[in-house]
């Protein structure tokens, strides 16, 4: 019935279009559908079901990682203007706070690792989210009146500055005031255990215990279930996010966006709303860092921090649409299926079928083979190369849509930023005829 | 209650800012005095921060040039010119290896740095003193081949969304930046590779100890001068010079007759880019090493240098490069090595909170 | 109700207002005309804070506010419009008409998150529906309310840019050309409902070029001429000042 502006639901035959109207249609039928892909190239690849699950347990990780990610840089540069390139600093703060106030404390820690504060995990992680919303407090406040490559710059240098800090020696460990703590240097520090796998080796085991006696390989039952967890706290912040962009407040910030001073002209103090957006992000950001880097892989070094990371989360957004919180996760969907894992699952098929052997070259090496006829060391050559693939092609399909469709799949569409539904209360309005004195008292 | 900190009042009263600048710097002076003459500060290692500090923000300024033109005449932060120094510094240093190993090696292996530890520095014995003529062409080439990637850069990519405003072709930029790197990282791994032996130094004696000033230094400091007077010497003195100083200083006329011309334009890129090429192939110079990284790591740095130059002018790119590159050195009277680079970007950040539009910046922009 | 004191402000050697000074009284419609050039727009940003003046004072309702920002001006009653239209071109109209209203508690990000407490934020906006679809009634562009504000006309634009201020429920509305590109029988109408909100207790100044309009409707003008306020009065006595004056209302200035 009403005509979509994206490029798929235009060619959806109307049954279909209606359906994909539906923000959880969009994101559930993109999801499907790069699951089945994966479903299908782990057949190809002869995994078993622990396989697939293994597969399609890895995907969704980085799935909800990103999209948390992704849906705090739309909240700042979708909604609110602010163009944030430091994203990984605000989780760095997060999970480094986290991880120095909870280690134990000198004398009680492990022999050759670094002491903390000994706090208990929970307040450590409430913690780590306050210093992050103070981090990204800091970096604003003074920041806000900055044109947008300005703001991006000092983003930028802020995130660099950070990464500085927790890399330098000077800090690797130190002792103030009778406290011994650090930031491990270089070399990074163990964060902390995460409490899900905890649980199910403790009070949960009785449920590993279960699932392994059918044969099946217990270790899906924590892996998952932090997924799961993960997967909690996307929700929540989608909800979050979603609840604030569709309000007064969200308003604004859309305003803001749109017309910096027209806003102001309004009475609105932009500069308290911006700085209030920034935070809350920079808050979300310092929890993701905490799950991400910390519960999840345990270990945590600046080099985790690099701008790669950034570069990747705000290309999920772009190809979403900035603006949109449903674009936000299509995007972020397609962006760790396709272009993110892609070029992994391309070469893992690819040694599959194509029964590639022998050492990898250097480039000199196989270029050289090349030009003698023998293509297998380039192949060996390229598909080693997974990682430097993945982000050249990342810059080159973010350019593809600079030029060809900047606002994405989504960015045409309005969210429109109101706590009740204008729609129908306007179809409502219209339908009882104009001149209508009494106002309310027509129900929802 | 936090919202009556505001950032107006933070910006209020000019006087208030100067004065507080001024007594930092005053304090710091006050404070290096003090150390030399209590003996704490060796004046040779004040001096060899001063020169190795001269040295490195000369390179910066250099680069900083040809980014404060485009970011002037086009009006955005072109993220890429990092990356555009790391790939002109490749192309450079393949070549002076490329010429100094001729015959000996194999010359897939010597173009690309003896990746896979084919050859080593050693074996190739490159320097200044020992290969001027490979270190020459070398750095030829690395300015040609700036020029050719900014050019066809901004054919392929920029060209056709220029209308679009600063935010997307900053963006855009931003992808060529990453594309550009992990090109390098493709060919060449993310390893660094050594470049040099050593070349003639001459120690010079101060009380303290000695300060090294070694002939690639040397080359360094003539090849920045000499870039610079010819850069003067073409904005001054040819039309062309003359357009695109018309451009940058009218926007305004320039807006009225129409879209920069192309001409201004190409000959922006091209004059940038091999900026950029020179200065890439010279902080390897200087370093001894090169990698993936080489230019990223420079950008924020070029950033703050022409941010405090002031954007758009040319001879503030250059002030502004000397400055952080002391900056970066001397700091390291009262800061640890390691935060060096991190002091730099906070004055950049001081300055843009305080004066954005630099030292000799114009219009408050 | 609104003055202005001895005006300067100099951008980078060039003088733009050079001793303004006038008075606008309340529950009146005052025009403001002059030349291009003249200084109307700057004093407008002066006025609403956009700029700060090198020297001199603007006063309202006997507060002096001179340097406040925009949004402390505004907020205090004091609204300006643009000459050219600043609608929020990504926004539907609806959306940019219950943008503005102040006190509205949906802005506290709290408020709008929680939710017990986001069921008073969507009273609140019931209620600013209301409001807002009546006033576009009254401009009668309601049949626009869910367009994105960027695909109006011209004429509609200017339209919501007023509808937009009066949003604010403003003491003072400071309008910069507002009927510039509406046709004649709405500029009409328009202006009848403007002075019947002056009836209501609301003050106009008005940057016009249209000398008809400003002659009929504005009982007091203002004349500016090279950053100077030349002449204030009614309409005849400004008419009838020295020939400097029939220099510039010699005629429509277009």
């Amino acid at each position: 019935m009403s005509t979509a502006t994206d490029p798929i639901g235009r060619r959806l035959p109307d049954t279909l279009a209606s359906y994909w109207e539906q923000d959880l249609v969009k994101i559930f039928s993109t999801l499907a559908a790069v699951y089945t892909l994966y479903l299908l190239v782990g057949v190809l690849l002869g995994y078993d079901l622990f396989g697939q699950l293994n597969s399609l347990r890895r995907l969704t990780f980085l799935i909800v990682v990103y999209g948390i990610a992704a849906l705090v840089v739309n909240l700042h540069w979708g909604y609110s203007g602010l163009f944030n390139i430091g994203v990984v600093g605000f989780m760095a703060v997060g999970v480094y706070t986290a991880t120095i106030l909870s280690r134990p404390v000198a004398g009680q820690n492990p022999t050759g690792s670094l002491p903390g504060f000994g706090v208990p995990l929970p307040l450590a992680i409430v913690a780590g989210v306050l210093t992050a919303a103070a981090a990204g407090y800091v970096a604003a406040l003074p920041s806000l009146r900055l044109r947008n490559d300005y703001f991006a710059i000092v983003t930028l240098a802020f995130a660099e500055i950070l990464r500085i800090t927790f890399k330098s020696s000077e800090l690797q460990e130190i002792t103030v005031f009778g406290w011994t703590f650090g930031t491990g240097g270089g070399r990074g520090i163990r964060t902390f255990s995460n409490p899900v796998r905890t649980f199910f080796e403790t009070s949960g085991q009785p449920i590993v215990a279960a699932v392994e006696s059918t044969g099946l390989d217990g270790k899906i039952i924590p892996d998952w279930s932090f997924v799961f967890v993960l997967l909690t706290i996307l929700i929540g912040t989608y909800w979050l996010i979603s609840r604030l962009s569709a309000s007064p407040f969200g308003r604004v910030l859309k305003g803001i966006r749109d017309d910096e001073e027209a806003t102001q002209s309004l009475a609105k103090n932009t500069s308290s709303f911006k700085i209030r957006a920034f935070v809350i992000g920079c808050a979300i950001l310092g929890l993701l860092g905490i799950v991400w880097q910390g519960a999840s892989s345990g270990y945590v070094t600046p080099d985790r921090f690099i701008p790669e990371l950034t570069f990747f989360i705000w290309i999920a957004v772009i190809i979403g649409g900035a603006g949109s919180n449903t674009g936000t996760i299509v995007g972020t969907i397609l962006f760790v299926g396709l272009i993110l894992e892609g070029p992994g699952q391309v070469r893992r098929l690819v040694e599959e079928f194509v029964g590639l052997s022998g050492s990898v070259p250097t480039f000199p090496d196989a270029l050289g083979a090349l030009v003698s006829g023998n293509i297998d060391p380039v192949m060996l050559y390229v598909f080693d190369q997974t990682s430097a693939l993945r982000i050249i092609l990342t810059g080159l399909v973010l350019i593809w849509l600079l030029k060809r469709r900047p606002q994405g799949l989504f960015g045409d569409r309005q969210e429109v930023a109101s706590a009740i539904n204008l729609e129908d209360r306007v179809t409502k309005r219209r339908e009882r005829g104009s001149g209508a004195q009494t106002s309310g008292g027509d129900g929802n | 209650m936090l919202r009556d900190i505001t950032p107006e009042r933070l910006h209020n009263s000019t006087r208030i800012r100067l004065a507080l600048f001024s007594a930092v710097l005053a304090l710091l002076l006050l404070d290096l005095l003090r150390r030399l003459l209590g003996g704490t500060l060796a004046p040779a290692l004040l001096t060899g921060y001063v020169w190795n500090g001269l040295v490195f923000g000369l390179i910066i300024g250099l680069a900083g040039v040809g980014l404060s033109l485009t970011y002037d005449l086009l009006g955005f932060a072109n993220f890429a010119h990092g990356d555009y120094i790391s790939v002109s510094a490749f192309i450079g240093w393949g070549s002076t290896y490329l010429v100094a190993g001729l015959g000996e090696f194999n010359l897939l292996n010597l173009f690309f740095l003896g990746v896979g530890d084919t050859v080593f520095p050693r074996d190739v014995g490159i320097s200044v003193t020992n290969t001027p003529g490979a270190v020459l062409i070398g750095l030829v080439v690395a300015a040609v081949g700036g020029a050719a990637v900014a050019l066809l850069i901004d054919r392929f990519v920029y060209e056709s969304i220029r209308e679009t405003g600063a935010i997307t072709l900053l963006i855009a930029s931003i992808g060529v930046a990453f594309t550009l790197r992990f090109l390098i990282v493709f060919l060449f791994t993310q390893n660094s590779f050594g470049l040099t032996v050593g070349a003639w130094t001459y120690g010079l004696s101060l009380p303290g100890g000695t300060v090294n000033v070694s002939a690639p230094e040397i080359m360094l400091v003539t090849v920045a001068v000499a870039s610079m007077v010819s850069v003067h010497l073409l904005l001054t003195r040819t039309k062309l010079g003359k357009a695109m100083r018309a451009m940058s200083t009218n926007r305004d006329l320039a807006r009225i007759t129409g879209i920069p011309s192309e001409r201004v334009i190409t000959a922006t890129w091209l004059l940038g880019g091999a900026l950029a090429g020179l200065a890439g192939f010279m902080i390897a110079l200087f370093q001894g090493t090169i990698n993936y990284q080489l230019g990223w790591t420079l950008l924020l740095l070029v950033f703050a240098g022409v941010i405090m130059g002031g954007i758009g002018s040319v001879y503030g790119a250059i002030v502004g490069g000397v400055l952080i590159g002391l900056v970066t050195r001397v700091s390291q009277i009262w800061i640890p090595a390691s935060f060096a680079e991190a002091v730099g970007f906070a004055v950049m950040i001081v300055i843009l909170l305080t004066r954005p539009s630099g030292i000799f910046g114009g219009d408050a922009l | 109700m609104l003055s202005v004191n001895q005006l300067q402000k100099s951008f980078q050697g060039v003088t733009a207002l050079d001793g303004v000074s006038f008075e606008v009284e309340a529950e009146t419609i005052t025009g403001l005309i002059g030349p291009n050039g003249a200084g109307k727009s700057t004093t407008f940003n002066v006025i609403s804070g956009a700029i700060e003046p090198d020297a001199g004072r603007v006063t309202f309702t006997g507060e002096d506010i001179t340097g406040l920002s925009p949004d402390q001006t505004s907020s205090r009653g004091l609204v300006r419009t643009f000459q050219i239209a600043r609608e929020f071109k990504n926004m539907t109209v609806l959306e940019n008409m219950m943008l503005p209203p102040k006190n509205q508690r949906g802005e506290a990000a709290w408020r709008s998150v929680l939710p017990g407490v986001r069921d008073n934020v969507q009273a609140d906006e019931e209620e600013l529906f209301e409001r807002a679809w009546e006033m576009l009634e009254f401009f009668d562009i309601d049949h626009l309310a869910l367009e994105d504000a960027g695909t109006l006309s011209g004429g509609q634009r200017k339209l919501l840019e007023l509808a937009r201020a009066l949003m604010l429920d403003p003491d003072v509305l400071l309008l910069d050309e507002p009927f510039a590109g509406v046709n004649p029988s709405l500029e009409r109408e328009l202006l009848a409902r403007l002075e019947d909100l002056r009836d209501r207790g609301r003050t106009f100044l008005l940057v016009e070029h249209d000398m008809d309009l400003i002659m009929q409707h504005c009982e007091r003008i203002i004349v500016m001429h090279q950053g100077q306020t030349l002449v204030t009065g009614s309409p005849e006595e400004v008419r009838s000042e020295e020939q400097v004056i029939e220099a510039y209302l010699g005629g429509e200035v277009t």
